[in-house]
């Protein structure tokens, strides 16, 4: 970044003893200067639409892979209530998949929500300083465990249990997948409702024991209040995360296409759907359009949740003023 | 002092440029603003501020606190365009060009600044005072070494330091930091030096260290300072612009009568210590 | 206080908070359970499988008998691969958020698609994987497309680490430098990356750590059931850790014999991935104590 030496002119006569034109203005000097000194903005603006691009991309490419599917099944055929792609006649109804992450999730986040929530209660507004430190590190490892480490787990100790305890014929049940997909979710709605409880300025707290509540009292009827918005994000980012997650789904769920209320049945997911069978599939056949399709509502399901989720952490942000 | 390179860091004296000034401007005032206004946002902080920085002696500006001193500190060398959503009405001159239409990176090259804040780099000091010449491509281990001698003989630090000149800058007290700063801006030789409350964050001792330093650089450029401590301003400055709530300029004038017999009772109010 | 009269329903709010605290801290144990379970059930039951061969040799006999090889060597080379493509992007990307955007429009689109990237289902990925590099750019399925599948999935996670640690530099070092005539890309190269540099590995160790647990990107775009050799170019298909736990899991033709093996394997990829978690962790609370300024 050097400035050349004719930056500097010494004939005090002729002009003004420094040349501060503006690089537009300057002739040569600034042309070089725009190659030299220039060329950041626009390239690292270019480098930081990689994001975006990679998302064009998941976009356009789920939407073509799967538009063949209005074709060849229609819309009613695609939310129909059966799915057997192997079967003659082959049917693509993607109901029991859809009814399968419901089931799952729904369960999952009675789990992890009330658990999360406490968890992060307790980070933010009970614990001394060393406990805080500690208990966030483990949320965070737990966050770190890769889900086919949960999808083991939940596979080889926790579906055998719940076969003995409930005297079931197979432990791989919806009931199996919530409990660990509710595990999976709790350290990111802990953290994000631990985020959202300490954006509540401290003067609502002080204000509240002023009056002579005690603290339990405070969270109970000020933080949580306060933080409304910011806890809603958080859950909804957690099932938008409990939605998405497939191997541990894949591991334990039982893989059975079928629509249940009962969490003591398996059933077969979206994400798992879209793992199992892509690998038997041809590509380009029906059934691969009909997996994308899967993949299309998962995609949408993920961003409209995402969305959804900063709208109200951004709303409890704009409300306390930061 | 011309590198192999060609690039330099030499600037004219102080002299030279009072006579181009007279000569060509028939005038002393290195800056000059007309009618300067600034805005954060739909925030105003300055309103048509007219005045000139003669370019000898010391310039201090002053006023209460949130009165816009610094930011039209930082319009001198174009720092505030740093924070989003700001604008600027009317004209800065420097040296008879437009300021605020300059290149900015041009103009900091000659306009250099120090902080309120101590803010040395994590580098050693040499690094630290080398900084500056290095970005205007100096690279001759030579050339850096007698410019980082010469800047912190300037800044009064040169005698603590020049055993240890690899230590980290950041192991330097408070003062030594600021004196640093001092050094630091010195070392690409500015035609003008900006001080924004340099010892708003030192002790009394320090203090008095910067300020001596700061009367001797005067000798050599020219100096603004911005300050809310009325003695200090009567102590080191030649030169005093007193800004006013609101952004306006109430008072500008040499020290001595503005401060013996300020036109505006508002201005005496806040001499005599009564608010601000 | 003022004295010890304590009213009936004052008792009664005591009792309450207490009760209420007990739970709160009941379900932040529920975590650490959750964790020491895991970690509790792959220890006593891998660790009787880790040895040297088990890492050094490659699966025998159908997969029944020898080691995870190939696998940890195929995890490796797909992590590091993600980790050298995304990097620079995802640098670049924290550089112009922190140093360049002035607040406006693209700011905000760019926030949104990396938020929104960060929220995409990893199968999805596999799927764009599988359609646009398998696919389309005719990649087939290999290291390669395996690799940028995953670096397309820890991008944001690289560019949220060194955003925070590019923000976590102090304005005034930027400011120094500018105020000197630093072009803003000299004052990013020589005083805000030089000190964001431990943040940002920090964000490497935890991108290379989630890189290397995810099955779902790279079931139909890189893995192998099995090899009987190492990759030897990038077109190669690879074996990785774990998809080869899940394979072992969920197809393993002898349940029983295996089953030592599978939690072997387990312990060695939930080992890897938390301690460099913790060293992440710790190491970030170490360099944040330690900042001077």
């Amino acid at each position: 970044m050097r400035r050349p030496a004719r930056a500097l002119r010494d004939d005090g006569t002729a002009g003004p003893p420094l040349d501060l034109r503006p690089i537009r203005k300057a002739g040569l000097r600034g042309l070089i200067t725009i190659l030299k000194e220039r060329w950041d903005r626009p390239v690292f603006l270019a480098l930081a639409s990689v994001s975006l691009i990679a998302l064009g991309l998941i976009l356009f490419f789920i939407f073509r892979e799967a538009a063949p599917i209005l074709r060849e099944t229609g819309l009613s055929g695609f939310f129909g209530t059966h799915w057997n792609p192997t079967g003659s006649p082959a049917s693509y109804g993607a109901l029991p998949m859809i009814a399968g992450s419901a089931l799952v999730t729904v369960a999952a986040l009675v789990l992890a929500i009330p658990l999360g929530f406490a968890a992060a209660a307790f980070i933010a507004e009970v614990a001394p300083r060393w406990m805080k430190d500690v208990a966030k590190s483990i949320l965070e490892l737990l966050a770190g465990v890769p889900s086919v480490i949960y999808g083991f787990f939940g596979l080889m100790i926790v579906a055998p249990a719940f076969q003995r305890a409930f005297g079931l014929s197979t432990g791989r049940t919806a009931l199996t997948a919530s409990v660990i997909l509710g595990i999976m979710a709790l350290p990111t709605i802990a953290s994000l409702a631990e985020d959202a409880l300490t954006a509540v300025p401290n003067s609502y707290r002080e204000a509240s024991m002023a009056l002579g509540a005690s603290r339990w009292q405070t969270i109970r009827r000020v933080t949580f209040p306060a933080a409304f918005s910011g806890l809603i994000g958080a859950a909804i980012l957690g099932m938008g995360r409990a939605v998405g997650e497939t191997m541990a789904v894949l591991m334990v769920a039982g893989n059975a296409p079928q629509i249940t209320a009962s969490l003591l049945r398996p059933v077969r997911t979206l994400t798992s759907a879209i793992a199992l069978e892509m690998g038997e599939t041809a590509m380009g056949s029906t059934h691969y359009h009909a997996l994308f399709a899967l993949g299309v509502v998962l995609l949408i399901i993920a961003l409209v949740t995402n969305g959804l989720a900063e709208w109200f952490r951004g709303r409890l942000a704009r409300k306390h003023g930061r | 002092m011309v590198t192999q390179d060609g690039a330099t860091v030499t600037a004219r004296s102080i002299d030279a440029t009072r006579d181009w000034l007279e000569r060509n401007l028939h005038s002393t005032s290195i800056i000059e603003t007309e009618r300067f206004g600034f805005f954060y946002g739909r925030e105003q902080a300055l309103r048509e501020v007219s005045l000139g920085i003669p370019i000898d002696g010391v310039t201090a500006i002053m006023g209460p606190s949130g009165c816009g001193k610094s930011t039209l500190l930082r319009a001198f060398n174009r720092m505030n365009e740093l924070y989003p959503n700001t604008r600027a009405e009317g004209t800065i001159r420097f040296l008879g060009q437009d300021l605020l239409k300059a290149d900015p990176v041009a103009v900091r090259r000659h306009i250099g600044m120090v902080f309120q804040r101590p803010n040395p780099f994590p580098k050693s000091i040499f690094d630290n005072i080398a900084y500056g010449p290095r970005v205007h491509g100096i690279r001759h281990r030579a050339h850096l070494a007698e410019l980082v001698e010469e800047s912190l003989r300037r800044a009064a630090l040169w005698d603590e330091v020049k055993d240890h000149l690899k230590k980290s800058a950041l192991s330097l007290s408070g003062g030594q930091q600021q004196r640093l700063g001092i050094a630091r801006a010195l070392a690409v030789r500015p035609t003008v030096l900006l001080m924004d409350e340099p010892c708003s964050a030192l002790d009394p001792k320090a203090t008095d260290r910067i300020e001596t330093t700061t009367r001797e650089l005067a000798q050599e450029l020219t100096v603004v300072i911005v300050t809310h401590n009325l003695q200090q301003a009567g102590r080191i400055s030649d030169h005093v612009a007193v800004l006013l709530a609101g952004g306006v300029l109430a008072e500008f004038g040499s020290t001595r009568t503005v401060f013996a017999s300020p036109f505006s009772e508002q201005v005496a109010d806040y001499l005599s210590g009564r608010f601000g | 206080m003022i004295a010890q009269v304590t009213s009936e329903g004052q008792r009664r709010k005591r009792i309450a908070q207490r009760i209420a605290f007990a739970l709160l801290t009941l379900s932040t144990v529920s975590a650490f359970v959750a964790l020491g379970a895991i970690l509790y059930s792959m220890i006593s039951n891998g660790v009787s499988a880790l040895s040297w061969q088990f890492l050094s040799e490659f699966p025998r006999k159908m997969m029944t008998e020898g080691g995870i090889y190939p696998a940890l060597v195929g995890s490796l080379y797909l992590t590091v691969g993600a980790v050298l493509l995304s990097l620079p992007f995802a640098v670049a990307s924290a550089i112009w958020l922190s140093a360049y955007s002035r607040g406006g429009l693209w700011v905000r689109v760019i926030r949104v698609g990396v938020n929104s990237l960060a929220g995409v289902p990893s199968i999805v990925f596999g799927l764009l994987g599988l359609a646009f590099f398998v696919k389309v750019l005719g990649l087939g399925v290999s290291l390669l497309a395996g690799a940028l599948t995953l670096a397309l999935l820890i991008l944001p996670i690289l560019i949220r680490a060194g955003e925070e640690a590019l923000q976590a530099v102090p304005m005034n070092f930027r400011e120094g430098a500018l105020a000197l005539g630093a072009t803003k890309w000299h004052a990013v190269r020589t005083v805000v990356l030089p000190t964001a540099i431990p943040g940002i590995l920090t964000g490497v160790i935890l991108g290379v750590s989630r890189a290397i647990g995810e099955t779902a990107p790279i079931m139909f775009t890189a893995a192998a059931f099995y090899m009987s050799r190492l990759p030897e170019t990038l077109s190669d298909k690879v074996m990785a850790l774990p998809y080869h736990i899940f394979v072992m899991a969920t197809e393993s033709p002898n349940y029983y014999k295996t089953r030592n093996l599978q939690f072997g394997a387990a312990l060695v990829l939930l080992g890897m991935v938390l301690l460099m978690n913790l060293g992440a962790v710790t190491w970030r609370a170490r360099v944040r104590r330690r900042k001077q300024w």
